[in-house]
Parts: C-alpha cells; sequence; structure tokens
C-alpha cells in the first residue's frame, strides 16, 4: 500500500544522494517533496506541517556530520521521524477480566464485522476461547453476516432479538460467554457516523459499562484527510486503545495511520489484508517506516513462513533435497504451502526490492495459474510424477486433456519443474539460497 | 428504533454536519474576504486540501483563482471549482434502451462503500415514480449480502432474484435479465460484490458479468454507477480509473455526505475521466438518495 509513498520519498531524496553535505537550498527541494508525497499518501495536511517542520529543523542542523552521503542522512533522519510517530504508545494487545472484553468500534463500512472474526481467529491462536457477539441492531443482515463468519470459524456467535438495547446485548452477551466457558467476548458493534450524537452516546454508554480491556477503532486504509476528525471524535466518546487498519490489500497509501497516531497517539495494533479471515497482521513500527522508504519488510515475511510451514514437513523435504529425489509430487506440495502463505503479493512486497515483481505473480495467483498447474499434475500418473522423464510428446497431449489446459502449458510446467530440480541441487549442494526463477532482483 | 427516535436520530445528525460544515466555510470566507494576502492563499490551499481535492488540483485551483481580476477572491475560487465539474447533458438515467427492452443498472464499488444500501435508495426512486424495478443479487461472495438486499426488496416492495451464497454471479445475472424480460420489467437493478480494484481476477469478473448482460439483452445500454465512500481520500480516482477499465463507468453515487467528510475527490474523478458524480447519499433511509448538483456542492463548501 505505500510502494507509491516510498518511490515518490526514494526520488525526492535521491536528488540529496551523492554530495558530501546538505545545504538549506537542498533540504529546501527535498522537503517541497516529501510533502507533496505526504499529502496524496491522505496523510493529513495538519500532520504533514508538523512532520516537514520537525525533519527539516533536524537535517539543516548540527548533528549532520560531514563524511555521511547527504541523501542517506536524509533519509535516515525521515525514516526515524516516521518510526517515532508509528510507534507511539504501547501496542500490546490486552486481554483481562473475565471474560476479556474487546470492543469494536468504526464508521459504515469499514471493515468491523470483518475484522471481528478475524481477531476471533486469533484470540484462538493465542489460546484462549473467544466468543462473538453482534452489537448491531441496525444494519440490515448484519447479525447473520456475523453468524456466517463464526460459523466458518467454529466459534459461537451471540445475538439477541431485534430491538435488544445494545447494552442488554453485551450483559447477555457476558452472562452467556461465563456460562458456556468462553473467555474473550469480541464485541461487533454498528457502524456509526461522528456526528450522529445518539449513536455516540451510545457507544459511550456501553464503554463506561463493560471497561473493555481494548477498544479498537476500525479505520478504512482509504480514509481521506477526515481521518484525524473521525478518529478525535471516536476519542472524546470511548477511550480508544488502538487501531485497525483495514482494506491494506488494496493500493490506498494509508496516510491515515500516520495522521491518527501523530495527533492522537494511538497506534496501530492490527492490519487488515485480505477477505479471508485469516488475513489479519500485527503492526510492527519499525518494519512499517522501513516498508515506506522501501527497505522490505523481511522480518514480517520470515515470522509467517515460520508459522506456516510445517516444521516436519521441511524436515521431509530436506532429506529428499539432500538423497536428490525432489518429485513433481513435492513441487506440488510446495506449491500448496506457498498458497498457505496468503497472498503471493503480501508475501513479495516484503522483500526489499521486489515491490513490481509482486504484482505480477499476485496477478498470476489471481489468473489461476496456481490451480491450472495443480490440475496438470494431477492429471499425471504417478509413475509420471515420480519420473517426469517418461513424459513423451502423446503422455504430454494425454495430459493436457486431462487437465483442460493446453500442450504449450504443460511443456512450460515440466520445463519449470526442471529448472526448479537443478535449483535444488544446487541448493542441497550446501550452496547459497537461490533466487525465486522469473523474479529479477532490482 | 422508534419514529420519534429516528427523527431525533435524523436532527442530531443534520445539526452535527451544520456544525462541521459551518466551521470549514467559515474558515474559507474568512481567508477569502476583502484581498487576501499569500498566507491567507496558502491556507484556502489548505482548506480545499483538507476536503479531500487533492493537493495538486488545490494548488492549480487557487493559482488560477489568484489571477482572476474580474470578480472577488471568493467567487474566482467557486467558479473554479465549477470548471472542475464535468458538463453535463440532460439526458434521463438510466437510459431507456427501446421499448420492451428493461433498462440494466450495474452498481460497483470497493468493500464497504454503502452499495447495497445505494441500490435499496434507487430501488426506492425508480419504484415511487412509477417504474417497474428488478433487482438482482449479484454479491454472492460476503456473507449476508443476499440477506441485506432482501431486507430491502421487502422495504421497498419489488421483486429479488437471487441464487444461493457463492454462486455465479454472471449466472444470478443472466436469470435476472431472463425475469426481467419475461415480467416487461423497466430497470433492473444489479448488485455486485465489493471488491479492491487491485484484485485482477475480480475485476476481469466484473467484465465477465458485463458480458453476460450483452449476451441475454443485447440492446442494453447498462449504466454503471460506481459507488464512492465521500470520506476517502486520494485512493478514489485509482479506484475509480481501475472499476472504469474493466467496467465502463457512466456515473457516480457519492455516498456518506452526512459524514463531516466533503467528498473532494469527487473533484478530481470528473476532472480526469469525465464521469459524472450524479447521487449523493446522505443518510440510512430510503428516501435519503439526492441528486448531486455542481453549484450545491460547491456552495456547500463556502458555507
Amino acid at each position: 500500500m505505500f510502494d507509491a509513498l516510498s518511490d515518490r520519498l526514494r526520488d525526492a531524496l535521491g536528488k540529496l544522494t551523492g554530495r558530501g553535505r546538505i545545504t538549506e537550498a537542498d533540504v529546501e527541494v527535498a522537503m517541497r517533496e516529501v510533502r507533496l508525497a505526504l499529502l496524496e499518501a491522505d496523510v493529513n495536511y495538519r500532520v504533514v506541517k508538523d512532520f516537514v517542520a520537525r525533519v527539516r529543523e533536524r537535517a539543516i542542523g548540527a548533528e549532520i556530520l560531514a563524511n555521511v552521503n547527504a541523501g542517506q542522512m536524509v533519509i535516515k533522519i525521515v525514516g526515524d521521524e516516521l518510526t517515532a510517530v508509528l510507534g507511539a504508545g504501547d501496542r500490546t494487545f490486552r486481554l483481562t477480566g473475565s471474560p476479556a472484553v474487546v470492543m469494536l468500534v468504526g464508521l459504515q463500512g469499514s471493515g468491523k464485522t470483518t475484522s471481528a472474526a478475524k481477531l476471533a481467529r486469533h484470540v484462538v491462536r493465542l489460546g484462549r476461547q473467544p466468543m462473538l457477539v453482534a452489537a448491531d441492531p441496525y444494519r440490515p443482515a448484519a447479525v447473520d453476516q456475523l453468524r456466517t463468519l463464526g460459523k466458518g470459524l467454529e466459534i459461537p456467535v451471540w445475538s439477541s432479538p431485534p430491538g435488544t438495547a445494545v447494552l442488554d446485548i453485551a450483559r447477555a452477551g457476558i452472562a452467556e460467554a461465563k456460562r458456556i466457558g468462553r473467555d474473550v467476548l469480541i464485541l461487533d458493534t454498528a457502524g456509526r457516523l461522528t456526528v450522529d450524537e445518539t449513536l455516540m452516546e451510545e457507544i459511550r454508554v456501553l464503554g463506561g459499562a463493560l471497561q473493555p480491556s481494548e477498544t479498537l477503532l476500525v479505520v478504512d486504509a482509504m480514509v481521506g484527510q477526515e481521518s484525524v476528525t473521525v478518529a478525535e471524535a471516536f476519542r472524546e466518546a470511548v477511550s480508544i486503545t488502538g487501531l485497525i487498519l483495514t482494506k491494506v490489500d488494496g493500493d490506498a497509501r494509508g496516510g491515515a495511520a500516520l495522521s491518527i497516531s501523530a495527533v492522537s497517539g494511538v497506534p496501530v495494533k492490527f492490519l487488515g489484508t485480505g477477505e479471508r479471515t485469516d488475513a489479519l497482521e500485527p503492526f510492527h513500527a519499525d518494519r512499517l517506516a522501513g516498508r515506506i522508504l522501501g527497505m522490505g519488510d523481511v522480518l514480517t515475511l520470515v515470522e509467517r513462513a515460520q508459522e506456516t510451514f510445517d516444521e516436519k514437513q521441511s524436515e521431509q523435504l530436506a532429506q529428499k533435497l539432500r538423497k536428490n529425489a525432489f518429485t513433481l509430487d513435492d513441487f506440488l506440495e510446495q506449491m500448496q504451502q506457498l498458497k498457505k502463505m496468503g497472498p503471493l503479493g503480501s508475501i513479495m512486497e516484503m522483500i526489499p526490492g521486489m515491490g513490481g515483481a509482486a504484482k505480477q505473480a499476485q496477478q498470476a495467483v489471481d489468473r489461476g495459474d496456481l490451480t491450472r498447474v495443480e490440475a496438470i499434475i494431477r492429471s499425471m500418473t504417478r509413475h509420471e510424477r515420480q519420473e517426469p522423464a517418461v513424459l513423451n510428446a502423446s503422455r504430454r497431449r494425454r495430459i493436457a486433456r486431462g487437465s483442460g489446459t493446453s500442450l504449450p502449458e504443460v511443456n512450460r510446467l515440466i520445463k519449470q519443474f526442471g529448472e526448479m530440480q537443478r535449483m535444488m541441487r544446487q541448493f542441497s549442494g550446501g550452496g547459497r539460497m537461490p533466487a525465486i526463477p522469473g523474479l529479477r532482483r532490482r | 428504533m422508534t419514529q420519534t427516535d429516528q427523527r431525533d436520530a435524523q436532527a442530531s445528525i443534520e445539526a452535527g454536519v451544520a456544525r462541521s460544515r459551518a466551521g470549514f466555510a467559515t474558515r474559507l470566507r474568512g481567508l477569502l474576504g476583502g484581498s487576501p494576502d499569500a498566507d491567507a492563499w496558502e491556507e484556502v490551499e489548505e482548506t480545499l486540501i483538507s476536503a479531500d481535492m487533492g493537493a495538486e488540483l488545490a494548488v492549480g485551483v487557487v493559482a488560477r483563482a489568484r489571477a482572476r481580476r474580474d470578480v472577488i477572491p471568493e467567487m474566482a475560487v467557486r467558479y473554479e471549482l465549477l470548471e472542475l465539474f464535468a458538463h453535463r447533458d440532460a439526458v434521463p438515467w438510466p437510459r431507456k434502451p427501446a421499448p420492451g427492452v428493461p433498462a440494466v443498472v450495474l452498481v460497483v464499488g470497493v468493500n464497504g462503500t454503502g452499495k447495497t444500501t445505494t441500490i435499496g435508495k434507487l430501488a426506492h426512486r425508480f419504484a415511487s415514480r412509477g417504474a417497474r424495478v428488478l433487482l438482482a443479487a449479484g454479491d454472492t461472495f460476503r456473507a449476508a449480502a443476499i440477506d441485506q438486499l432482501r431486507i430491502w426488496a421487502q422495504r421497498v416492495d419489488v421483486p429479488l432474484v437471487a441464487h444461493a451464497a457463492n454462486a455465479d454471479p454472471s449466472a444470478v445475472v443472466y436469470d435476472a435479465m431472463d425475469a426481467a424480460v419475461a415480467r416487461g420489467t423497466d430497470v433492473v437493478i444489479v448488485d455486485t460484490a465489493g471488491r479492491l480494484h487491485t484484485k485482477s481476477n475480480l475485476m476481469e469478473e466484473l467484465s465477465k458479468i458485463r458480458r453476460t448482460i450483452a449476451k441475454r439483452i443485447p440492446e442494453a445500454q447498462p449504466e454503471v454507477l460506481f459507488v464512492l465512500d465521500a470520506t476517502t481520500g486520494q485512493n478514489g480516482l485509482t479506484q475509480a480509473r481501475a472499476f472504469h477499465e474493466s467496467a465502463g463507468l457512466t456515473g457516480i453515487a457519492l455516498t456518506k455526505l452526512d459524514s463531516t467528510a466533503r467528498g473532494g475527490v469527487a473533484f478530481s474523478i470528473e476532472q480526469a475521466l469525465g464521469i459524472p458524480v450524479l447521487f449523493v447519499g446522505v443518510g440510512e433511509r430510503m428516501e435519503d438518495l439526492l441528486d448531486f448538483r455542481p453549484d450545491d456542492f460547491v456552495a456547500a463548501l463556502f458555507g
């Protein structure tokens, strides 16, 4: 999401690279670009003003060392400031009380219900037993939506008959949670306008009565200049402990995160990165600041890979690699593992210098290329999968027909597999980690 | 909520919006009264940016307004803002293709902008003017989206064509076209799942829905309505561009204008793509969909 901002900043600050010292004029030019880039990224104009002023002050100051590359110095200052702003506040996700109450609030359409389900799944991973409570009696079918999501996750959903006051729904939910032994209650409230005094009063009462251990404001990454006004209005009604920034898988630059953190000091706690219930990531300020500056986010990648890849399977794979017995069956398994890791694009975006390639790869996945590959491999006999060398023209034609693909596609896959096998041999031979074929580094 | 509650709620929203708008307008008028200096002009620029107009556009508008000598500064800014809107032809919307052929309105947009609600309001609008309306539940993806549309269909009292959840949206559309022809429907409104414009497979699905309409009713000239949340920032233009490419937009509905947001990105979109903003959503009731009038929209910025 922050791609364009990072490009723009790099362009702006690139003009400073290669000189020994920063002059005031240099900084002026760079700061104008930084200002425009931030405004285009929907960072609130007041925040931009302060941010630029701080960076300028530090850049023209005495702390500039004569021998440091001027551009690098400014990039570092911008990075430090971004980290400082985004990193403000405590990002611990607290679950205290029995049951612990987590309340989600926000504007209509920001993604509260989807986030509630994602959060429930996250809470299960933390080893707790969540229950979802549908506290939105206004939007048609909002309760059904939460029910459907809860059913998919096998997490109980509490709702009350239409017309029940929201506080009564929540209290009944707490009683039910105690009865069935659930220790975390996730409260999905109705979307509301900050100017709607009746509904703002409703969450004020709710927050006061329940004293949630977390009250999270759900904010759409695409929100513009109003982000600050919205956050401040919600903060006036309830004590917000953190943000969930949603729809981060789009290409919005998400200036809202920077704006709200800067003005309210409310930390971003989670990012929503897709429509599936597993698309929720913890937020790391330093990593995000690095991503804004185009330094990649390798740490998140490593963490996600660790979570997804089954250790035993990895060990088996390593064995096979050593014995040089990597087959098309293993290839298929690898691809399924990769799919489990989530949207390919969001993985590769985290690798430095792979923003563009990520988009292409994601499009390939979206087009269903991986599905086609699966179909091709599944149309082979067991013998063929173990020993691709036997795949002559007639077998290949049969496979193309059987999988509903074409002969060139089958040929391409077999060729790719050959390359991968070669690569694996190098890898197992103690060499360095090979590059993924077809992805050039910038 | 009871009826009284609802009226109270509406009044409280209107009061809140009025307050927020008054602050904005006062600032703008204050800055432009008399003969503004360079600092004042810069603040005008920032005020426009704070309405989500985008830095580049705001800078341009202010530069052109400053150069004008024919009118007082406030009018100069107003005129320059009005210039950004496409010139509208007075054609009916949706277009009525031919006798016996239903008009088709395809409603698209990213997640959470208010598509389904807008469809409910549009259905009410057309039906209350005597048109026979049919709704098609093309959002088969989001949990309970079909239920939400069904509730609206009942409220407005119009028929609905729906399949089960996760069905192929094109199949729903195909059946809806059949039903519309059989029943002599005047307007079919098709709901679609919200989708991020960056997902190429989902955007391709929209093109497919369009092809399905063309296959079943070749004479149909579908109107494609892009629903945009007024709180959206500069990403709104990127969204509109992507949806225009895959579905061919013919109009925009700007929703949630009853919030504190001013929807300034609409200026950028009309300016860049020439697609007119046709409707504004200003509340949750079915009457809360108004015609968009550029003069009113600009005047609202000035209070």
